[in-house]
């Protein structure tokens, strides 16, 4: 026992002693949340468009004001001629461009019809799309003002409530997302190469011949990980909680177990890596392309899983990380409690178990 | 400036942070010598051979090397010289054959010079059978020809092999120092660092480091009357107690 | 200089020997066109609709078919009661769910405005917006079918401002035409970064590096030496993408491909400079690996790849400047998909060109051939 312990207590110098690493380690989740936090949204904002105003009155005039104070759009240019459209949009400057008919006020008093039409850079589909929606909204309310307050029957409204995040907060749908790529970067992509390290330097020998045995070898070099991985966990809900206002509804003491449980598959899936690698190259090759590639794509950290096709909404089954986000993310935003996740639960134990066993029978082979 | 003396080493000092590593070391190795540098390990053997080569910068002192300065100019030096690391340093993943050909490239030798040379060395050290494997197929003791063939590839005026036998069996070890011994027939200085007490009587002349000082400096033969000792092995423990007291 | 050849040379031949390579240039690109593609999508699809019908009339049973018809919302069930809506949100179940009062299409005939709730899962802000939008849209569409069929007074002399959308450059709105040229920037960018930044500090772990510094070799020699067999590795990628993206997904390539190329040859110099910087400066291929994971992950998603860049805060898009992925990720869209040629890519170009000569030698100053 003491010998174990004295071999966890070197790994722990390692560790300790590789200073970049480290910094690395627990800067990567705050920089990412605070980048989150704070910057990347997919949501409108600045969107730069251009007026092509073949009119100029005072309708138009009103029109294009109400869409520039809506606080999502920054008028980029205004556009004399049809012509114009097309170089402006090859230059990349804008995102849209809003066309009046000429004559518009007119046309709107005598025919009561009037044409705008927004032309949207579609090269982002989903960025357009917003755009002409927003766009069409804010002409759709100038019309109703133009009906100045008269009621209009057999009018459906519709309230709406929004859900566990009602200030709609881009934070929420990331923070779970951050915390599983850092615990699978230590537990796994850093135990597969620190593991693969002794290999290639051939000092993994040394080890197998020792008064430890295998098992204590491999527990010994992870333990170190595993208490790095909580102590990022609690610093990525930390932040999240005290800088972004991140609720934890549900029970913290489950969120710590569950988060210890995927910990400990990861860490499996980190020694099963460094049982089939044979360099520290290719222990990264295998756990980028095989782990961590998959769960950035795939787990819904960043891309809604229901989007996407059907194949890969199966495949995102396979992937670990998909189902511990939903499972920060029930604890954290919703409030429930394991009685809503225990199918969540029990895939994850599942998959710790199944590496543990592959490790364990690739050791065995080995050592025959 | 033909010089006697191809090496010249002043009151060399390295200091890392409060350790110091090379405490002051002054000597001067003949053209032609083999000279032996020996101590225990953590002596500063390596650290002071990392000067002489141009690897690390001292701290203070003088080193004269092949007639320069490796302080002021170092790429001059390493124009002159050779090297064998503790560490074996070649390509694992290349042959002999390319490894020999991109070293030589790197010390600006012509392609027809290359193939000549990698000829020579083939058959000088009957390495015809292992030429074209990988090195990474080689046992130890072959590993340990290619790294001094390609050492003394580009006709260098001084080799400086750190610890080349560590880890190596007794007769690969004489095998090697046969090797060593054509090499100064030629005309080349052989520099080398050793744990190796026995190795000493090799050399013409050798010195010994202890916590970075040169505590004995001579031949074999002198050191031997110098401290009334019947080997190598008795001449160091004396030396080492030296240091004690 | 013919050493540079020499080095050039052993470069190659260890790349050919190296198994993990033909992989990471080969099949990781693979799978990132294959499904990242697909998956990198913000587009919103297969929304859970759950419905709450406490009135189960005609009207009510017409307002839920609207939602069926659209493609984006998929009916999962009916319920009774307002807590059964509630708990299929906490089952995940759910995405959103529509509570349909008790006698609605009374108080629609009666001319009475009705109110209908709408329950989101708002965890991901953007998506429930567009639910939202969505959803707006089908209930107007559906209030206007009830009013057309009253024919209410008073409607017809309603000053209409008729609004039609045009999309251009990706008509179909297909995701996935925005989506491939950034990825192929991401893939020739991942490719090399790692390797490069491994590729200095691997020889320093074997040791391999200490009989080049004992060599007479120069340092912008050895550098220029180790950049130009990867840089045509990153070409070669590119090109490899490039057919797969043209062949499967058929993304128009509107632009001169030249001009794409004259680009990407600086962007993977630039690429090459950080990570032999990097490599340089790490000890371990580990660290190496940490460092250029970190850079990786901060560029990629500030560059404008997933997330458009004008959303962000000022201070983080001034930020992106410095970010190189940025550059490329504008001009692949701005070649491929509207045609654009030099003269309108020439500010990226100079910005590109700068961050290639500013990195390649900080790269040579930084690698030290004296401890």
């Amino acid at each position: 026992m003491k010998r174990f312990f004295g071999f966890v207590v070197k790994e722990f110098y390692h560790i300790s002693r590789d200073r970049r690493t480290l910094l690395i380690l627990f800067g990567i989740p705050v920089i990412q949340i605070l980048f989150f936090g704070f910057a990347i949204t997919n949501e409108l904002k600045n969107v730069r468009i251009a007026i092509l105003d073949q009119s100029k009155d005072v309708v138009t005039d009103r029109i294009t004001d109400k869409i520039l104070s809506s606080g999502y759009f920054i008028l980029e240019k205004n556009l004399q001629t049809n012509d114009q459209v097309w170089q402006t949009f090859k230059e990349g400057k804008v995102r849209a461009v809003v066309c009046f008919q000429p004559q518009f006020a007119k046309h709107l008093e005598s025919d009561k019809k009037a044409s705008v039409q927004i032309i949207a850079d579609a090269s982002d589909p989903n960025t357009a799309n917003m755009i002409t929606t927003y766009i069409s909204a804010i002409v759709s309310s100038y019309s109703t003002e133009l009906l100045n307050g008269q009621q209009i029957p057999y009018a459906i409204s519709t309230q709406v409530r929004m859900f566990y995040n009602p200030d709609l907060k881009g934070i929420f749908m990331f923070v779970p997302g951050v915390m599983v790529l850092i615990l699978m970067m230590v537990s796994t992509t850093l135990t597969s190469i620190s593991i693969t390290r002794e290999k290639e330097m051939g000092t993994m020998e040394v080890l197998m011949v020792s008064p430890l045995n295998a098992l204590s070898v491999i527990v010994g070099k992870v333990t170190p990980y595993l208490f790095l991985s909580l102590i990022n966990c609690a610093s990525i809900v930390l932040l999240s909680v005290y800088v972004f206002g991140m609720p934890i509804q549900g029970s913290i003491v489950l969120l710590f177990a569950e988060a210890a449980l995927f910990i400990f598959a990861a860490l499996a899936i980190g020694i099963y890596i460094s049982t089939i690698a044979n360099s520290q190259q290719s222990a990264m090759l295998i756990s980028n392309l095989g782990l961590n590639l998959p769960t950035i794509m795939l787990s819904g950290y960043m891309f809604p899983v229901s989007s996407m096709p059907l194949p890969l909404r199966w495949l995102s089954n396979v992937v670990p990380a998909r189902w511990f986000i939903t499972i920060v993310k029930g604890i954290m935003l919703k409030g429930v409690g394991i009685e809503y996740l225990w199918k969540e639960t029990l895939v994850l134990i599942f998959m710790a178990v199944f590496f543990t066993f592959l490790s364990v029978r690739n050791y065995k082979v080995r050592m025959e | 400036m033909e010089n006697e003396h191809i090496i010249r080493v002043e009151s060399l000092t390295k200091r890392f942070g409060d350790f110091i590593a090379v405490n002051n070391i002054s000597f001067e190795v003949k053209k032609g010598e083999i000279f032996g540098f020996l101590g225990a390990n953590g002596a500063g053997k390596t650290t002071a051979i990392r000067i002489l080569t141009g690897l690390s910068a001292a701290t203070s002192g003088k080193a004269i090397v092949a007639g320069y300065d490796v302080n002021e100019n170092p790429e001059k030096v390493k124009k002159e010289i050779g090297y064998m690391s503790q560490k074996f340093s070649l390509y694992e993943d290349l042959t002999l054959k390319e490894n020999i050909t991109f070293y030589g490239g790197m010390y600006g030798m012509k392609y027809r010079d290359i193939k000549a040379k990698t000829k020579e060395l083939v058959e000088r050290f009957d390495l015809g059978s292992v030429q074209n494997e990988l090195i990474s197929s080689l046992p130890q003791g072959w590993k340990q020809k290619l790294a001094f063939s390609v050492a003394i590839l580009h006709n260098p005026k001084i080799i400086f092999l750190d610890e080349p036998t560590s880890g190596v069996d007794p007769y690969t070890r004489r095998q090697f120092w046969l090797m060593m011994y054509e090499a100064a027939s030629h005309g080349v200085t052989l520099f080398v660092t050793t744990h190796y007490m026995d190795e000493a009587e090799y050399c013409n002349r050798i010195s010994i480091m202890v916590d970075g000082r040169i505590d004995a400096l001579g031949s074999p033969s002198a050191l031997r009357e110098q401290f009334n000792a019947k080997d190598m092995d008795e001449v160091f423990r004396i030396v080492a107690q030296n240091k004690k007291t | 200089m013919r050493k540079i050849l020499y080095i050039v040379r052993k470069e190659y031949l260890q790349v050919f020997r190296n198994k993990s390579m033909l992989p990471t240039i080969f099949l990781m690109p693979l799978v990132q066109l294959l499904v990242l593609v697909n998956a990198a999508t913000f587009d919103i699809k297969n929304i859970n609709l759950f419905v709450v019908d406490r009135d189960h009339s005609v009207y009510s049973r017409d307002l839920v078919r609207h939602y069926k018809a659209t493609k984006y919302f998929v009916l999962t069930g009916y319920g009774d009661t307002y807590q059964q809506g509630i708990d299929q949100l906490q089952k995940g179940s759910a995405d959103v769910v529509l509570c349909i009062p008790p006698h609605f299409e009374r108080d629609v005939y009666k001319q009475n405005t009705t109110k209908i709730q709408l329950l989101v899962n708002a965890i991901d802000g953007a998506s429930a917006g567009v639910i939202n939008a969505y959803s707006a849209g089908i209930i107007q569409s559906f209030n206007a079918n009830i009013m057309t069929e009253f024919a209410a007074p008073g409607l017809q002399s309603v000053p209409l401002i008729n609004v039609t959308q045009s999309y251009w450059f990706n008509p179909e709105l297909d995701y996935r035409t925005y989506m491939v040229p950034g990825i192929l920037v991401l893939l020739v960018t991942m490719v090399i970064l790692s390797l490069t930044s491994l590729n200095i500090v691997r020889e320093k772990e074997l040791g391999t590096i200490e009989q080049l510094n004992v060599s007479p070799i120069k340092k912008y020699q050895f550098i220029i030496g180790k950049i130009f067999p990867f840089w045509t590795l990153g070409m070669v990628n590119l090109v490899f993408g490039l057919i797969i993206a043209k062949g499967l997904y058929h993304v128009p390539i509107v632009g001169s491909l030249g001009t794409i190329f004259l680009f990407a040859s600086l962007y993977i110099l630039t690429l090459q400079g950080i990570g032999l910087f990097v490599s340089t400066r790490s000890e371990t291929q580990q660290q190496a690996m940490f460092i250029n994971w970190f850079f990786n992950t901060l560029f990629m998603l500030t560059a404008g790849l997933y997330t458009p860049i004008e959303s962000m805060p000022q201070w983080a898009q001034t930020v992106t400047y410095f970010n190189p992925i940025r550059y490329f990720v504008e001009v692949m869209r701005m070649v491929m998909l509207k045609g654009a040629g030099v003269y309108e890519i020439r500010v990226q170009l100079l910005c590109i060109f700068t961050f290639a000569v500013v990195m390649n030698s900080l790269a040579v100053w930084s690698y030290r051939k004296r401890a």
